[in-house]
């Protein structure tokens, strides 16, 4: 445990910047706020770097600012640890973060509020950098937040269309709810721990004591904990919020939404892995729903027409696998499927930006194709990310998502059916990335008379992120290859933090046979949609109009799950909430206090009227008076 | 039945009666005049208490001075319409004095008070001599507040009953 | 001789007389009149007390109420005459503006 002062300058620069931007923005004018902005990220991510060059192997740095909340036995500091898990994550959030902080200088140059979207994707960065740097429970909860604000910031964007600030709500109430969950874990947590004599929401000291807890309580915890972790990484059943969230621009997509924000919730399962391993049944209940999701989104993703709705139906299914591989135990695993999907799925998002931008806002792939020659080095990165997701051999999603579903089909808490789903997803996966690849960028072109004329490639600015994001995309994966290819840096790289795995024992017949298998599926997918949408689109007629076109329209719609939850809880809940205003609060709350005036008001009006003013009036109540005290005399 | 018992009979009946009047007549000025028999009669209570200098100051005083001033008032004022009756207030009125008058007389038959009745008193009691005694001695300070008093009275009534000029 | 008590009770009675003189009567010369009354009955109870006592304070007492009543008496006399010429009227039911 190493004390390094120089660990708080890493959240705080990139939260200097977005305050010069906020104060000063306008002055300095869009393009310097935008320099800015980068600069702040890039120091940023120049001190991630130093910090993860001088960690030694299995060390902890930690930068304590000040003690926050002081309240004896209590007390919680305001500190920052950097071990092997959180700099992977730093790199991640902070090198991803400033190519797309470039990129965005292109893509907003034209953007009257470029100002306001660099003051807020700093701040985004300051928050994430809090959620995994924070030491304790409650800061990680303030960074939690605080990216939660940053994205409905950033959705509802261009506020003056209310599609977007509807997007934007939708997400902060869906992750409220999440978040609502999680508290209670939270809370759930320190009580039980202090119950034990324990009162911290320190990361060490938790796992030190965890031991402490009763099974049943840890398995309450870990599963409201779970809950926020739905929210905010978009898992069934709160995933809703992150395809209307492609609202936003398209490089807030790729930041927010594909490589980081959404990435928290594993990443908040990895901090406290400590506890998770402690309760079977959540586990069991976490690769569930990911290997669900995972399917589940793949199959939506496959009727959708926007080029940016299929990428995120994509996220939401790759965040499955994610879970799944926690849900089996496979902590690092889940890490370094997070790690080259931040690469490959923000390439994704920054090339449909690129075409988008090149189309003058053209998002519909219906009204696309044979961009190739227009857009040759988008293509190419879009290609090569393509290639990556769906696992194609030596790109990086081959090595991650191969070890998930290895750990997924042998490990003591995987299953069969659970490798199956993965299995089907990966499929599905390769299909409509290439459906979306030969729908953009193969065939004729669609796009109408006017916006043809002005397809331009996109300027180096913006490209050249891509370039690097699809080097990414490929060597990535080159760090955790399983144990017959050559030597696996992840694993050991990461094990001071998670343990020594639960010994899956390897065969390596069974490995290659399923990854064999994986290849096969996906080749299928590629053939699949080069068939569908290459060549002539017979299939597609087909397909979508099979059984009456109700699968179809069915997919279309994403089994209609938003109108269900329409039906089922927002309309009850606002009947609900107008009753309590209109009825409840105007008559009842209203009423009683109204009331209590009015009969106060009334009572004094008749016993006002004592007062006459007739002289005669008075004497009698001296007579009165005088008669009942002289009674009281007599009679005593 | 002594002497001094009829007496004080016929003079209590007598009052009694004319105190009546004062509040029965309609008549403003009968009234006064009943006022000022009822004040003649005490007046003459006054006396047979050994109090005579009271009694003539009485008369000369109150019967004197203030009833005639309050005749002149009327005079002055003469009001020719007679007033309403309400029944309702009489009803009380009435009621009301009678229940003063059935609490009052228990209280005051006490017979610890009897014993009291005749204490031992020398002849000048009552006389204009010791009367002033007591006032310039005992009560030397409550009679000069009573003429300062008198001239606020005097001074109060003339501004209050001047006409605007 | 007679008792000190009988003085008390006639006391009480014109006393009695006067209230029921202030709150019956619709003249407030009368009611002038009827408090006249109850001051006096009061000074025979005094007159009463200290011949029982043989103390001359209770006389002395008299003599200053009865000096009091006379500035009453003309202090009231005053407004009446006052309010009068306002409102043209003696019953205290038409002087009723202090009210609520």
């Amino acid at each position: 445990m190493e004390d390094l002062s120089f660990l708080r300058l890493v959240p705080l620069i990139p939260l200097l910047g977005a305050a010069l931007n906020v104060f000063l923005g306008m002055r300095l004018g869009r393009r310097n706020a935008g320099l800015l902005a980068c600069a702040c990220v890039a120091i940023a991510f120049f001190l991630s770097l130093w910090a993860f060059w001088s960690l030694p192997a299995g060390g902890v740095f930690k930068d304590t600012v000040f003690t926050w909340i002081e309240s004896d036995p209590f007390q919680a500091q305001l500190s920052f640890r950097v071990d092997a898990l959180t700099a992977v994550m730093l790199l991640v959030v902070t090198g991803v973060g400033l190519l797309i902080h470039i990129y965005s200088l292109g893509y907003m140059g034209h953007d009257e509020g470029m100002v306001r979207y660099f003051a807020y994707l700093n701040l985004f960065i300051f928050f994430m950098l809090l959620l995994v740097m924070a030491d304790n429970l409650l800061l990680l909860f303030v960074g939690w937040e605080g990216v939660g604000l940053c994205s409905y910031l950033l959705i509802g964007f261009w506020y003056h269309d209310p599609t977007n600030t509807i997007a934007g709500n939708k997400a902060f109430i869906v992750n409220r709810i999440g978040d609502f969950g999680f508290l209670l874990g939270v809370l759930l947590l320190f009580w039980e721990m202090g119950s034990q004599g324990v009162w911290t929401v320190d990361f060490l000291e938790l796992e030190r004591n965890a031991h402490l807890l009763a099974p049943g309580k840890v398995t309450l915890i870990t599963l409201l904990l779970f809950v926020g972790a739905t929210g905010k990484s978009a898992q069934i059943p709160l995933y809703v919020w992150l395809p209307d969230a492609m609202q936003g621009p398209t490089p807030v997509s790729a930041l927010i939404h594909a490589a980081t924000m959404v990435t928290a919730g594993i990443y908040m399962t990895a901090r406290l892995h400590f506890l998770f391993s402690m309760a079977p049944a959540t586990l069991a209940v976490i690769a569930t729903i990911g290997a669900l999701t995972a399917f589940f989104a793949a199959t939506i993703g496959v009727a959708q027409n926007d080029i940016k709705r299929v990428l995120a139906y994509s996220t939401v299914s790759q965040l499955g696998y994610m879970f799944l591989a926690v849900g089996v135990g496979a902590f690092a695993t889940a890490i370094f499927h997070l790690f080259t999907h931040a690469f490959f799925k923000a390439c994704l998002f920054l090339s449909a930006g690129s075409v988008i931008h090149g189309l003058q806002g053209e998002q519909d792939m219906r009204k696309m194709g044979g961009l190739k020659s227009y857009f040759p080095i988008t293509y190419w990165t879009h290609l090569t990310a393509a290639l990556a997701i769906s696992g194609a051999p030596l790109t990086a999603g081959f090595f991650s998502k191969d070890q998930i579903l290895w750990q997924a089909f042998a490990s003591p808490a995987g299953s069969f059916w659970l490798w199956l789903l993965a299995w089907l997803t990966a499929g599905l996966t390769a299909f409509y990335m290439f459906r979306q690849l030969f729908l953009v960028f193969h065939g004729e072109c669609k796009a109408e008379g006017h916006v043809r004329a002005h397809i331009h490639e996109s300027p180096l600015v913006m490209t050249v992120p891509l370039i690097l994001l699809a080097l990414g995309s490929i060597v990535a994966g080159w760090l955790g290859p399983p144990e017959f290819m050559w030597e696996s840096i992840w694993d050991p790289w990461l094990q001071p933090v998670f343990g020594v795995p639960e010994e899956v024992p390897h065969e390596p017949m069974i490995e290659g046979l399923l990854m064999v298998l994986t290849l096969g599926i996906a080749a299928l997918g590629y053939y699949l949609a080069y068939v569908s949408y290459a060549r002539a689109r017979k299939i597609p007629e087909i397909l979508s109009s099979w059984a009456g076109g109700t699968p179809y329209h069915c997919l279309l719609s994403k089994y209609y799950v938003d109108e269900i939850y329409d039906l089922l809880l927002v309309r009850p809940f606002t009947a609900c909430s107008r009753w309590l205003a209109d009825v409840f609060d105007l008559g009842v709350i209203d009423g009683a206090v109204n009331g209590v005036a009015n009969r106060v008001k009334s009572n004094s009006l008749f016993w006002r009227q004592l007062q006459s003013g007739n002289v005669q009036h008075y004497l009698f109540g001296f007579l009165t008076g005088t008669l009942l005290i002289l009674a009281y005399y007599l009679y005593r | 039945m002594t002497g001094a018992m009829i007496l004080f009979l016929i003079l209590a009946g007598l009052s009694i009666a004319s105190s009546l009047l004062v509040i029965f007549q309609r008549n403003v000025v009968h009234s006064a005049v009943s006022l000022v028999a009822t004040l003649f009669f005490i007046a003459i209570l006054f006396v047979t208490l050994d109090a005579p200098m009271v009694g003539i100051l009485q008369v000369l005083v109150y019967a004197g001075a203030i009833m005639v001033l309050f005749l002149f008032v009327i005079m002055l004022l003469h009001p020719g319409v007679l007033e309403r009756r309400g029944v309702l207030w009489w009803g009380l009125g009435a009621v009301g004095a009678m229940l003063l008058i059935f609490e009052l007389v228990p209280l005051l038959s006490e017979s610890s008070w009897r014993a009291a009745d005749q204490a031992p008193i020398t002849g000048s009691f009552g006389s204009p001599e010791m009367l002033a005694q007591s006032l310039f001695t005992d009560f030397v300070l409550p009679f000069e507040i009573a003429s300062v008093l008198l001239l606020v009275a005097i001074l109060g009534a003339v501004v209050l009953a001047k006409r605007e000029i | 001789m007679v008792p000190l008590n009988y003085y008390l009770v006639l006391s009480a009675v014109i006393f009695a007389v006067g209230v029921a003189g202030v709150i019956i009567r619709r003249n407030i010369i009368v009611i002038l009149m009827s408090i006249e009354l109850m001051l006096n009955a009061v000074n025979l109870s005094f007159i009463a007390f200290a011949r029982s006592l043989g103390s001359m304070e209770g006389q002395a007492i008299v003599f200053f109420v009865m000096t009091v009543a006379a500035a009453e008496a003309v202090v009231g006399l005053a407004i009446i005459i006052s309010v009068f010429r306002h409102r043209q009227t003696l019953d205290p039911q038409e002087m009723q503006l202090l009210k609520w």
